[in-house]
């Protein structure tokens, strides 16, 4: 691995910004995230970046690395091509707030959007229930997400057409997945999903499932689930008519 | 007068971990407006490291189990130096705050009758840790932060609180600035809740993201509170070590839990070599035994891996000084070896450890189901913290409580692994209840503009000295190789007393720390401004180790290699004379009742 690489890191605000070029020493097993530290210590006090965990267990981390959309703490140095400069930028579907960082709380907001785990009554009469791991293990894969939100970040109808208004993004699909297939919940999401939540406007082009650093299967395990449940719930008039007279 | 924003809650939680979201929430349910201050975005604070599980005496697995066992095992591991009626408290309530999670959504792994599944882990005499593969502390976190949302609480994100505000003797409000645009806030509050997690950022090597500065620690010292057990410091005796860049990050107790073994340069299982003697009729003498225990075989006695971790962390530490270990200091942990036992082993390994295969697969270029990892000792957690009273978690100055690692008393001298994310929820839900009752008795809080006006030019003062002051970065880095070399694992008194000599120059350098830029989302800023925490809470670990003229749980001195009695009757306490210095004082621990004594008595 060469000695020194050179990082062409974007400083600015939301008003102007640009790349600069930092050079800094690499070594052995260090990840993007590393180099952003040593630049900070040494040369740009003021570089500001979130992280926390930088163990890829946080998900704060993120930014578009050589355009990729990475955790910079789960981004070895060794995966890319230091003889180039290597490019790190902000999300870019998110508010720039300052250099890497950038205004996330839209996905804060988007989440109280979604209606509350309801829990059906308890199993046993000592107030707990009885699980099999077959259904733990299925909602574990969308609980595995840190929030991270480079799904957000790359999926166009967010990045592209800035639809935060009608459409909460896959990050918000899964977590509404996890809850619709908890085995003890009770709640139905199927008209917010339809309506405010938008699930209708993925058009499975799957580029959130390709970022996922947990490797959710959002779009296939996640979002076609849901849309399936939206069609059966709202859409098929047997179902409709067979809940109608069990009603 | 500065130019800030203004809020006012009841209560004020100052931290978002697990801890300081239990508060927020049961603040929220007694019914008082509740604001919740982080360090970092919601959801991200340390607890979502937490890896192995949540101690919890729920006896599912093995019904020998209740919380007795899980009291005395607390008080063995931490070495009596507990508050025991923290320790009996947390073990009493844990399985109902399990219970509790799992009826807002948490999704732990289940037993083949359904129930929650629970996994053995260091001092625990029975499977006693709900989990979630080694993933647990993100269903945690998750689990609360979604249940919290819907509560109203006011989050304020990205928020760092530099100065409490007192009226008098009792605490109401904080200061602080927000991240983002630098700006500054004053919380009015009629109680706070100090719940900022620890202090291993003043440690080289530690498993601590930037936040664990000890904030909490050294607001409530600052305000007048009594600190307890500084000397108690954690190292968990597994964090990577290769390469350089991720060195101090956690291997979870579970590898060990799961069967895990360590074995030297020799290839030997080293751990065997020591057994304490208040460990010996519980610990395996040969492999098979210890690896029935893994697998569940009540009758097995447990692998000495699963001693606690302040002596597992010393026999590397001599393995390595004797010569005897890995390539690049430390030992071998090796989980691949199981699969000589068990069919498809691999799989299994990946299904039990998946957070810990995707870490070295991706940081270390290493297959855990092929290759031993290379592990040594790293700064994990601190079992010292503000003092408080064990019902209600308050500490000795009257509207502040603290809760989860910044306060004191359930671990004693050492933790046992588990019991923090079981802390966290019984005394977060306690602290949160009682900041609530006692606000409610408070008239409104009166703040006195003088301390604000003080608070805001101190933290200004960086940008006034500008790039040509001494470097942020630099004086931490210098406070951590200090801390690292001379109060670590293995201490005495000559490096100690060094190390309260470089604290003065530590201390004039970080008077002298100067940044540029300007307030917004500034790094530089923000690490000038944790100096003063580093800097309280490593002259307060210094101070009361070397008081502890023995060696007891975290703390282990060469100069008195042995646990002493006289020692075991009091906790040392710091706290801030008039004239501004730390002053080490003794706390005399309380009799204990008889019936918890017989409870000690009989688990022997």
């Amino acid at each position: 691995m060469a000695s020194t690489a050179t990082f062409r890191i974007w400083r600015g605000d939301a008003q102007n910004g640009r790349f600069e070029d930092y050079q800094t020493a690499v070594s052995d097993g260090m990840v993007v995230l590393d180099a952003v530290h040593q630049i900070q210590a040494e040369t740009a006090n003021d570089l500001a970046v979130r992280w926390n965990c930088k163990a890829g267990k946080c998900g704060s981390c993120s930014a578009e690395v050589n355009g990729n959309p990475r955790l910079m703490c789960m981004t070895r140095l060794n995966q890319l091509d230091l003889a180039k400069p290597v490019t790190l930028e902000p999300m870019r579907a998110f508010p720039l707030i300052r250099d890497l960082v950038t205004d996330v709380s839209w996905n804060f907001q988007a989440k109280k959007s979604v209606k509350k785990f309801k829990p059906r009554k308890p199993d046993a009469p000592d107030g707990t229930w009885r699980i099999n791991q077959v259904d733990v293990d299925r909602v574990q894969e969308f609980r595995k997400c840190i929030e991270c939100f480079l799904c957000q970040d790359v999926c166009h109808v967010l990045r592209d057409h800035h639809m935060f208004g009608e459409f909460v993004g896959p990050r918000h699909l899964v977590y509404t997945a996890a809850l619709e297939m908890h085995p003890l919940d009770t709640e139905s999401r199927a008209r917010d999903l339809k309506a405010a939540h938008g699930v209708g406007l993925c058009n499975i082009t799957k580029c959130c499932t390709r970022v996922c650093p947990e490797h959710i299967t959002i779009t296939d395990n996640a979002i076609i689930p849901l849309k399936e449940r939206v069609i059966d719930q709202l859409y098929d008039p047997v179902a409709r008519l067979f809940r109608m007279m069990r009603a | 007068m500065p130019d800030y924003q203004q809020h006012e809650h009841d209560v004020l939680v100052i931290g978002a971990g697990g801890a300081g979201l239990r508060a927020a929430i049961e603040a929220s349910a007694a019914g008082v407006s509740v604001g919740l201050v982080c360090k970092s975005l919601l959801g991200k604070a340390h607890t979502v490291m937490a890896e192995g599980g949540i101690a919890a005496a729920l006896a599912n697995v093995d019904d020998r189990d209740s919380w007795k066992v899980h009291f005395a095992d607390t008080m063995r591991g931490g070495q009596y130096v507990n508050n025991w009626r923290m320790a009996e408290l947390h073990a009493k309530e844990a399985p109902d705050r399990v219970r509790e999670l799992e009826a807002w959504g948490a999704m732990f792994d289940r037993t083949a009758d359904g129930k929650i599944l629970q996994r053995n882990f260091g001092g625990h005499r029975y499977p006693r840790l709900a989990h979630v593969g080694d993933r647990t502390g993100l269903e945690m976190i998750r689990t609360l932060q979604d249940h919290g949302i819907h509560q109203g609480i006011d989050v304020h994100m990205e928020c760092t609180v530099v100065t409490l505000l007192k009226d008098g003797d009792r605490v109401v409000g904080a200061f602080g600035y927000e991240r983002e645009r630098g700006r500054f806030k004053l919380f009015k509050a009629r109680a706070v809740v100090l719940a900022t997690g620890g202090v291993g950022r003043a440690y080289k090597i530690t498993s601590n993201s930037w936040e664990y500065t000890g904030d909490g620690h050294t607001l409530a010292y600052d305000a007048g509170a009594d600190l307890m057990d500084m000397e108690f410091v954690q190292f968990h005796p597994t964090g990577m070590i290769w390469p350089p860049s991720v060195c101090g990050i956690l291997v979870t107790e579970a590898v060990r839990g799961e069967g895990g073994v360590l074995k030297n340069s020799e290839g030997r299982r080293f751990m065997y070599d020591e057994i304490p003697d208040n460990y010996r009729s519980q610990t395996a003498d040969n492999d098979e035994e210890g690896w029935r225990y893994t697998q569940g075989d009540k009758a097995a006695r447990r692998p000495p891996e699963l001693l606690t971790r302040d002596h597992v962390s010393r026999c590397i530490m001599r393995e390595v000084k004797a010569g005897r270990g890995s390539p690049h200091g430390g030992v071998f942990l090796d989980i691949a070896w199981i699969k000589a036992r068990i069919p498809s082993g691999a799989e299994h390994i990946r299904k039990k450890l998946p957070s810990m295969y995707h870490q070295f697969k991706q940081l270390a270029d290493l297959d855990i189901t092929e290759t031993p990892m290379e592990v040594g000792p790293t700064t994990h957690y601190v079992m010292g913290g503000v003092k408080v009273d064990a019902e209600t978690q308050m500490s000795t100055v009257p509207g502040l409580f603290a809760a989860g690692e910044c306060a004191a008393g359930i671990n004693g001298a050492n933790r046992l692994g588990g019991n923090s994310l079981s802390d966290i929820l019984v005394f977060g839900k306690r602290a949160g209840e009682f900041a609530a009752k006692f606000a409610k008795e408070q008239k409104a809080p009166s703040v006195d503009g003088a301390q604000v006006d003080a608070a805001a030019k101190g933290a200004l003062e960086p940008f006034e000295r500008g790039t040509s002051g001494e470097g942020a970065y630099q004086v931490q880095y210098a406070l951590q190789e200090m801390m690292q070399n001379l109060v670590g694992i293995v201490r005495n008194e000559p490096e100690m007393k060094r190390a309260l000599e470089c604290l003065g120059p530590l201390r004039e350098r970080a008077a002298r720390v100067g940044v540029g830029g300007h307030r917004e989302y500034n790094p530089g800023w923000h690490a000038a401004l944790d100096l003063h925490s580093l800097l309280t809470v490593s002259e307060a670990v210094t101070r009361s180790a070397l008081e502890r003229r023995e060696s007891r749980g975290g703390h282990f001195r060469d100069d008195y290699p042995d646990k002493d009695n006289a020692f075991g009757s009091f906790n040392f306490v710091v706290r801030k004379k008039s004239d501004g210095a730390m002053e080490v004082a003794r706390a005399p621990i309380p009799p204990m009742p008889a019936e918890l004594k017989q409870v000690i008595d009989e688990m022997k």
